[in-house]
């Protein structure tokens, strides 16, 4: 006797606690597997693109801070390099050194939140609170320097909105020497964890090709075994000058581009954004952060790809210019969007579980894959 | 016990199984409903580096008190296309199974709602109710969460159940008895007449069962923790994933109600665990109404000194909660049907031949 059986169709947010923001998802399961996943998008839409034809450039800024917004210091790193390549102009020593800080500062804040609410999906609640408490201390940081703790337009074309704060070098070495410890805690509470080894070691596993071919990058594509990070192969701001590693997805739970070492990978960035952090504020030099700021900002006509290391992967701002003080036209690369697209298979054959789990590896800011 | 007492004093057996049935309820559940529900979300906070609630009362005393207002004034909401009839019934069935199982519980030597001679063989039965209550408010929800939330949770009671029984069962072999009183009376006087320190006979026996008996502790925690839908097996209602399992549709009392069964089933595997184990109401060493020689203190210090050992392994279930990540479903059933009841299993042949000699 054969039974009928029918594939149920769930469907996943967007209200839903564990879809990182308004995303849905639409499952088709057969029991508990699954067979297909549809990610429906467009529910945080803000016309980005769009705005940019009529916003003058300085005006841009706080727009891309929008986009990911856990990442905004990052986000504005990259398009003000690109405006400022079109405008061929140099900025001051210590403002490059200041942005590096900055990014650097955002990547490990937007790590925690990743870690955390990574943490919060597979069940453990108590780590999240812990990365919490870290991010508010960079939050802190960033505060006291420009005044807003998430949407900065803070760094700025030719420029900085403001100098560090008096204080400021002083209390990053001080959450530098308490954040330390904090990761090692972090490690003993959940990456060693093995019940969370358990419900993340071969899930989701992406293979090299598969990543390549999807055009996936950032801690995703360094988890499945390439050290590309344009940090090194790009090499954009001051990033030369300073030593570190670009930690890589060996597979040490599981097989190599698991969601253990999409998280890991995360992690050992984080100890090599303390290194880079450690290393720009012995050395940062004087001067003056808005002497460059140009007053008239019109690029030549023509076009520029710039493209930055984001926490999530490369965002890249393709910038045409008209001669006028408007930009004709700007993409922006989501890496979050391209990273959205692998979703489907890395599910496949998993259970609803596995879908929070991987969902959570992959690391999403919907405001980013919307725009 | 309370129930001859008040057969004796009133002659009516109505009357007396009445407040026997109720009593459990208003001087013990409902308070430590309340307590607990503070102390989760104390505990929760001091682990997680913050102070839980502060605002209402000092130190947020009353802060359950004020969200157990806020559930009665809220709305009953059933939508259209619940099955109306099962979803009022879920919450009180599944309320039930948790309270019935409270009647045979031994606070203290007194305060027992009645000695049953299968004291353990009725709680294990009436447990079994809180999973028809599970199951019935899933189905009757109409929503796919909801619907995989209960079906989970039936599947994880009913595997869990196992180990939990074979467990018990190696104490019912040592002690030859199924009545909670007798567990309790048997490891009276001081701690190391426990179960878990080998049983009150002074011999051999005595030290060839200890460390069965902390393998047949851990095996038998793990699985009530399972049983009672706590992290790290909390899937029935893993926020993440099914938003919040089968109570996702409820809302005011009757959410409460749910909320007040899971923190009574709390208690009782707690409660079942101290009887077994460690020694019930007596107190591990002595007691002051002994000394001083006033007998009424004696059921007085009983009753402190069961609800601390219920609470502290309540503590612990809170501890794991806020600690470890969640297992997915499939590993859920590993772990008991591979594990667990191998292993308990193996546990009852060793005790079995121990008890023997």
């Amino acid at each position: 006797m054969s039974v009928r059986t029918e594939e149920m169709v769930l469907n996943m947010g967007p209200q839903h606690p564990s879809t990182h923001g308004v995303l849905r998802l639409e499952l088709t399961l057969e029991g508990e597997i699954i067979t297909k996943v549809v990610p429906h998008i467009g529910y945080l839409h803000r016309c980005f693109e769009k705005h940019c034809e009529v916003m003058t450039y300085p005006q841009i800024i706080p727009y891309t801070d929008r986009m990911d917004y856990l990442a905004a210091m990052c986000n504005e790193l990259g398009f003000v390099i690109g405006v400022e390549k079109l405008l061929a102009i140099q900025v001051p020593e210590r403002v490059e050194y200041i942005r590096v800080i900055m990014a650097e500062l955002q990547r490990i804040a937007s790590h925690l939140v990743a870690i955390g609410t990574y943490g919060a999906d597979i069940g453990a609640f108590t780590p999240f609170l812990y990365c919490f408490r870290d991010r508010e201390k960079i939050l802190n940081l960033f505060e006291i320097t420009c005044g807003a703790r998430l949407l900065y337009n803070y760094i700025w074309i030719g420029g900085l909105s403001h100098d560090l704060h008096p204080d400021f070098i002083r209390l990053t070495k001080e959450f530098i020497r308490e954040f330390k410890p904090n990761l090692r805690e972090l490690n003993n509470l959940l990456t060693y964890n093995k019940i969370f080894i358990d419900r993340t070691a071969n899930i989701g596993i992406l293979p090299l090709e598969t990543a390549i071919n999807y055009g996936v990058t950032g801690p995703m594509l360094r988890a499945s075994g390439l050290r590309w990070d344009l940090r090194k192969d790009d090499s954009y701001s001051i990033y030369n000058k300073f030593d570190f590693e670009i930690p890589i997805g060996e597979g040490k739970m599981g097989t190599i581009g698991d969601s253990w070492d999409r998280y890991f990978v995360r992690v050992r960035e984080m100890e090599e954004s303390i290194k880079i952090i450690e290393q720009a504020i012995e050395q940062i030099p004087d001067g003056d952060v808005t002497a460059g700021i140009p007053k008239r900002i019109k690029p030549v006509v023509g076009h520029i790809y710039s493209r930055v290391e984001n926490p999530r992967g490369e965002l890249g701002y393709f910038i045409i210019s008209d001669g006028s003080a408007t930009p004709f036209r700007v993409k922006v690369r989501a890496p979050s969007f391209v990273n959205l697209q692998v979703l489907d298979v890395l599910c496949r054959g998993h259970m609803v579980a596995d879908v929070i789990a991987i969902l959570g590896s992959v690391d999403i800011v919907l405001g980013e894959v919307d725009r | 016990m309370i129930y001859d007492f008040f057969y004796n004093l009133t002659g009516s057996a109505l009357f007396s199984g009445l407040f026997v049935a109720i009593m459990p309820l208003l001087t013990f559940i409902l308070p430590f409903a309340l307590f607990a529900v503070l102390l989760e979300r104390k505990v929760a906070g001091h682990i997680q580096d913050r102070l839980g609630p502060m605002r209402v009362g000092y130190h947020g005393l009353l802060q359950t008190v004020a969200d157990i207002i806020k559930l009665i004034q809220k709305e009953d909401i059933i939508a259209r296309e619940n099955d109306k009839l099962l979803f009022n019934i879920a919450p009180v069935l599944t309320f039930v199974g948790s309270y019935a199982a409270f009647a045979v519980i031994p606070f203290s030597s007194i305060f027992l709602g009645a000695n049953l001679d299968l004291a353990i063989f009725y709680i294990i039965a009436v447990t079994g109710l809180v999973v028809v209550g599970i199951l019935m408010a899933g189905w009757a929800s109409n929503n796919k969460y909801s619907l995989l939330g209960a079906m989970r949770s039936a599947a994880q009671i009913v595997s869990y159940e196992i180990p939990t029984i074979i467990v018990i069962l190696s104490i019912v072999m040592i002690t030859g008895s199924m009545s909670l009183m007798t567990f309790s009376e048997n490891q009276t006087q001081y701690f190391w007449n426990w179960y878990i320190f080998g049983g009150p006979e002074f011999n051999l026996k005595k030290f060839l069962l200890i460390p069965f008996m902390f393998v047949g502790l851990i095996v038998i925690y793990i699985s009530t923790l399972a049983e009672v839908n706590r992290t790290p097996f909390d899937i029935p209602e893993a926020e993440s994933e099914l938003v919040s399992g089968y109570h996702t549709e409820y809302s005011g009392m009757k959410f409460a109600i749910f909320f007040l069964a899971e923190y009574a089933n709390m208690f009782a595997v707690s409660a079942l665990i101290a009887t077994m184990f460690f020694g019930g109401y007596h107190s591990p060493f002595g007691y002051l109404g002994n000394l001083l020689n006033i007998p009424w203190m004696i059921p007085v210090e009983q009753f402190f000194w069961f609800i601390s050992k219920g609470i502290f392994f309540v503590f612990v279930q809170m501890w794991l909660r806020w600690t470890l990540p969640r297992l997915r479903v499939d590993q859920l059933m590993t772990v008991s049907w591979k594990y667990l009841i191998p292993i308990s299993f193996v546990n009852l042949l060793i005790v079995g031949i121990i008890s023997l000699i």
